[in-house]
């Protein structure tokens, strides 16, 4: 039998996956959607708490449409900088895009 | 028992997916695999008694997110020099499977109180009752639309010509 527990470690395995490529990766587009990964795998998380602890009140599955709109405002913005930053630089290689660094 | 069977095989191309998505070296089929994985996990919200919420999941983010980061992906042309990792591989492992033995340890340690209710089907009505009615999430839901008002001006000036 499925229970709260299976969805909330799938969701942990998606959200270390996503961190991982969030970490690692030097590619700008990738590492937006290794972060598009880990805020799906909380939304997983958020809609299995609300079906297994509060089935009748949806709690949780407003959260997940409130993460829906700041994700999909995220990307929108997050893809916008990164075609600004290629067309000024020609490269979205993130260890290249150190000008701030100190 | 079709209820496990179709979580088994959601979660495991979940997880494939997303592996794919971090260390596939073609950035494109990467995005291929990101579409999976919102796909896969419309299917899981299905499991969950979540309608409304997959038929959204496949709305905005199999419709919309991932058209707009293919198109990203053939703008910039970064599909031939791959995906590389940077120099921190291992810290970056070492710090995911900490993080997943913690939140794992956590989760299985905490005794959840679960609820033996049956689930709200179909959820959409119950979901408009929760955004827009008596003691429900209006204000959210305005502060929302001017998110996404500032979002799509913002993304309007950051790549407009000079």
């Amino acid at each position: 039998m499925v229970g709260l527990e299976h969805y909330l470690i799938l969701s942990a395995i998606l959200f270390s996956i996503g961190l991982y490529g969030a970490l690692v990766k030097k590619n700008a587009i990738i590492i937006l959607m290794s972060i598009e990964i880990m805020l799906t795998a909380v939304s997983i998380a958020l809609v299995a708490f609300s079906r297994y602890i509060v089935p009748t009140q949806l709690t949780g599955q407003v959260f997940v449409m409130f993460i829906m709109v700041v994700a999909a405002a995220e990307a929108a913005v997050g893809l916008a900088i990164i075609m600004a930053i290629y067309r000024s630089r020609e490269t979205i290689d993130s260890t290249k895009i150190d000008l701030m660094k100190w | 028992m079709g209820l496990s069977i179709a979580f088994w095989t959601l979660a495991v191309v979940a997880v494939g997916a997303a592996l794919a998505v971090v260390l596939l070296r073609n950035v494109f089929r990467a995005a291929l695999a990101l579409v999976l994985c919102f796909l896969v996990v419309a299917g899981i919200y299905v499991t969950l008694s979540a309608d409304f919420l997959a038929a959204v999941q496949v709305l905005v983010y199999v419709g919309a997110i991932s058209v707009v980061i293919i198109l990203a992906i053939m703008m910039t042309r970064e599909v031939q020099r791959g995906s590389p990792a940077n120099k921190l591989k291992i810290p970056a492992l070492i710090v995911a499977l900490v993080f997943l033995g913690v939140v794992i340890y956590t989760m299985l340690a905490t005794p959840w109180q679960i609820s033996t209710e049956p689930p709200v089907e179909p959820t959409t009505a119950a979901l408009a009752l929760k955004l827009f009615g008596e003691n429900g999430f209006i204000l959210p839901v305005e502060i929302a639309a001017v998110l996404l008002l500032g979002a799509v001006l913002g993304a309007i000036v950051l790549v407009r010509e000079k």
